[in-house]
């Protein structure tokens, strides 16, 4: 306990130095056992136990009774870390295990997501962050109940916040089963429970100071699980040691290559798995440019409302410390995203390019089967390779992959030990497990401090509070988990869905919150329900087969949802009288860097 | 805040709000306008990348990451200046 007390604070960057130097350890040891003969299966469950083992560790030592620690971590998070927890919160499953594949399968459209899931900081270092740091909240409708006054307009903010966070909850632990599942060797319904304990051991006792620092130590094992095969695999293919600025080539051979084997649809669909037929770099203009465009709109507005990152900035100790640490959020976040790319095309080119030992389009079919990792995945069904027009060759359209397996399986496809594979499982495990820990602790407080505290029981008491806050948190997580053992969608799908309920929602109430001194309570409960019910009425319409309305299909509803939401709070505030002057006081305090916060401490 | 102070509070605003402007729209360029003529771009050469695909997936983020810094350097001098510095707490 003396560890993670005010000493901790002081010696935070040694005790990370040494947690890294002693991951790194921890990897060379597993390469060692691996040249003894220790087999791969073992190497790849001591790696997921041995780090999950670290967080649960890191998880009790920050238990907590206190109200200011729970929901903020006392307020005492320096920038650089908050960054590193915010960059683990915010790159989430879908990030590290589904982005490089989506860039593989999808090329220029699915880009959005990177220059969307980057560029939405700085919407929340300009519009958002310091503002409600300001404001001094512990949670998004606490600022909505407050700014906008009345326990209506916080409900529906909690609402929303509920069914964005949820949805996205749903497909971060979605993504800890299926990593648990192919790392540990059990069922998959199995591994969803497995992942649900351990966010659960990260996050119940200690709540927001808990999942800060396992969330640093969850940024710095996916940072390395994501760069190291990168890194290798270019060295050994000759791209230059850091390859981010070197691969250019390898993005002009792609192409070359793609005309010499054209992109045709399979002849018989398999299903479940995908051939290419999107070329990697080739924007038509046009729809595509506006399809990528709504894309990134929606990504990075719903970057700005998703409260799970926004609750992060409230943690620092002041108001230039919030913006401090959105700029190194958004650095480390960058690390990872501008190496997706790099992951996708080189791991293209690997499978594509005859003159590369990696190779399989163009091989016999006979060698390609017997690749070891091309039957490890095509046993769970997640690859196929099948000769549908008899040649005795791979055809480009005869190799059939699920894009959510392109960065879990680049390290054997690239030939590297083993150890490199396991090392991608921990990351994958890290970066689910430290966004379903930020969701699921947003959507507990949402409703242990806003809708029962704040609304039902005003009088109730510290430890009351934190009980209930923590029974919420066990409720909500296994409700989680039992939807995402059914598999209803995809990870990238749910994920894009998540932000774009965010962002119809909650983008405009909260930004015009700030920047609108007149925008009053009327309006802003407008703009949250309008928004909602267009956006999500419209993805009802377009996901049950309707037709995209100027090319805006179920990834996109946000552009709709944020419309209305936008036309909405603007018309009825103007019909309803301005704010009293109290609140426009209040907007003047936000706008202020000092003097006290307009919330009190344990409010 | 106290009313004798809020003509400051007004000047204060209308620096950040114009910051705040100057930022959205070097934003807008490099996330919306830039990656919608990426094909255009492509026929431009960067470091032997297409320059449309650099820009997408290195270019625009690199900016995003010193725009932030930018801002905030610039807000940090905003603040010095009408004297609005907190004290840190932690």
């Amino acid at each position: 306990m003396a560890l993670i007390q005010g000493r901790f604070i002081d010696n935070i960057g040694r005790v990370y130095g040494l947690y890294t130097g002693g991951f790194i350890v921890f990897i060379i040891l597993m390469a060692i056992l691996e040249q003894m003969g220790v087999s791969a299966n073992t190497i790849g469950i001591l790696f997921v136990a041995f780090t999950i083992a670290i967080y649960a560790l890191i998880g009790w030592l920050s238990r907590t009774m206190e109200v200011d620690a729970y929901y903020v971590a006392g307020r005492q998070v320096p920038a650089v870390y908050n960054g590193m927890a915010t960059a683990a919160d915010w790159m989430s499953g879908a990030s590290f295990v589904a982005l490089a594949g989506g860039v593989y399968f999808g090329g220029y459209g699915y880009m959005a997501f990177i220059v969307g899931w980057t560029g939405g900081y700085v919407l929340v270092n300009s519009l958002m962050a310091p503002y409600l740091r300001k404001f001094g909240c512990y949670t998004v409708p606490d600022f909505i109940g407050t700014r906008y006054g009345g326990n209506f307009a916080r409900f529906c903010a909690v609402v929303v916040l509920v069914v964005a966070s949820f949805t996205y909850v749903t497909a971060q632990i979605n993504a800890t089963g299926t990593i648990a599942a192919r790392a540990l060797h059990i069922p998959f319904s199995v591994g969803v429970w497995f992942g649900l304990l351990g966010i659960l051991l990260c996050s119940m006792l200690g709540g927001m100071r808990a999942v800060t620092w396992t969330q640093v130590a969850q940024y710095i094992v996916l940072i390395i699980a994501y760069l190291v095969p990168v890194i290798w695999m270019s060295n050994v293919q000759g791209f230059g040691i850091i390859p981010h600025f070197s691969y250019g080539g390898a993005v002009e051979r792609i192409a070359e290559l793609e005309a010499e084997y054209g992109l045709a649809k399979a002849l018989e669909p398999v299903a479940g798995v995908a051939v290419l037929t999107t070329p990697h770099n080739a924007p038509m203009g046009g729809m595509d440019s506006w399809k990528f465009v709504t894309l990134a709109i929606c990504m990075m507005a719903g970057t700005a409302s998703l409260p799970h990152i926004l609750m992060r900035y409230f943690t620092t100790p002041s108001v230039r410390s919030a913006r401090k640490s959105v700029a190194w959020s958004l650095f480390f976040i960058f690390l990872l995203y501008f190496t997706a790319p790099a992951l996708a095309t080189l791991t293209k080119l690997q499978l594509l390019d005859p003159t590369l030992p990696t190779a399989v389009i163009g091989k016999a079919f006979e060698e390609v089967q017997a690749l070891t990792w091309v039957q490890n995945w095509q046993s769970v069904g997640m690859l196929a390779v099948v000769d549908q027009n008899g040649d005795g060759f791979v055809q480009l359209n005869e190799f059939f992959m699920r894009p959510d397996i392109v960065v879990l399986a680049t390290p054997e496809i690239a030939g590297l030990p083993y150890v490199i594979s396991g090392l991608v499982a921990a990351g994958g495990m890290a970066a689910a497990m430290s966004t379903a820990d930020g969701l699921l602790l947003a959507i507990a407080n949402a409703l242990s401090h806003d809708l029962y505290y704040k609304i039902i029981d005003p009088k109730a008491d510290t430890a009351v509070r934190l009980i209930v806050a923590r029974v919420l948190l066990v409720v909500i997580g296994a409700a989680a988990a039992l939807i995402a053992s059914l598999q209803l969608t995809g990870i990238l799908g749910a994920v894009a869905w998540a932000f774009c309920f965010a962002c119809s929602g909650l983008f405009f109430p909260l930004v015009l919150g700030v920047w609108w001194k007149r925008a009053n309570t009327q309006g802003a409960i407008a703009g949250m329900i309008v928004g909602f019910v267009t956006g999500s009425a419209y993805l009802y319409y377009v996901y049950n087969g309707g037709a995209p309305w100027i090319g805006l299909d179920h990834l996109r509803f946000g552009i709709v949802g944020m419309a209305c939401s936008l036309v909405a709070q603007i018309v009825v505030t103007l019909a309803t009288p301005a704010p009293d002057e109290e609140t426009q006081k209040m907007v003047d305090a936000t706008r202020v860097p000092t003097g006290p916060s307009v919330l009190a401490a344990g409010h | 805040m106290s009313v004798e102070n809020s003509e400051v509070v007004d000047r204060y605003w209308a620096k950040t709000r114009s910051l705040t402007i100057l930022v959205l729209v070097l934003w807008a360029i490099f996330s919306l306008i830039i990656p919608w003529f990426a094909g255009a771009l492509n026929s431009m050469s960067f470091l032997g990348f297409p320059l449309g695909f650099y820009m997408i997936a290195q270019g625009s983020l690199i900016v995003f990451v010193l725009l932030i810094f930018f801002q905030n350097w610039r807000q940090d001098q905003i603040d010095d200046e009408f004297g609005f510095v907190e004290e840190e707490e932690g």
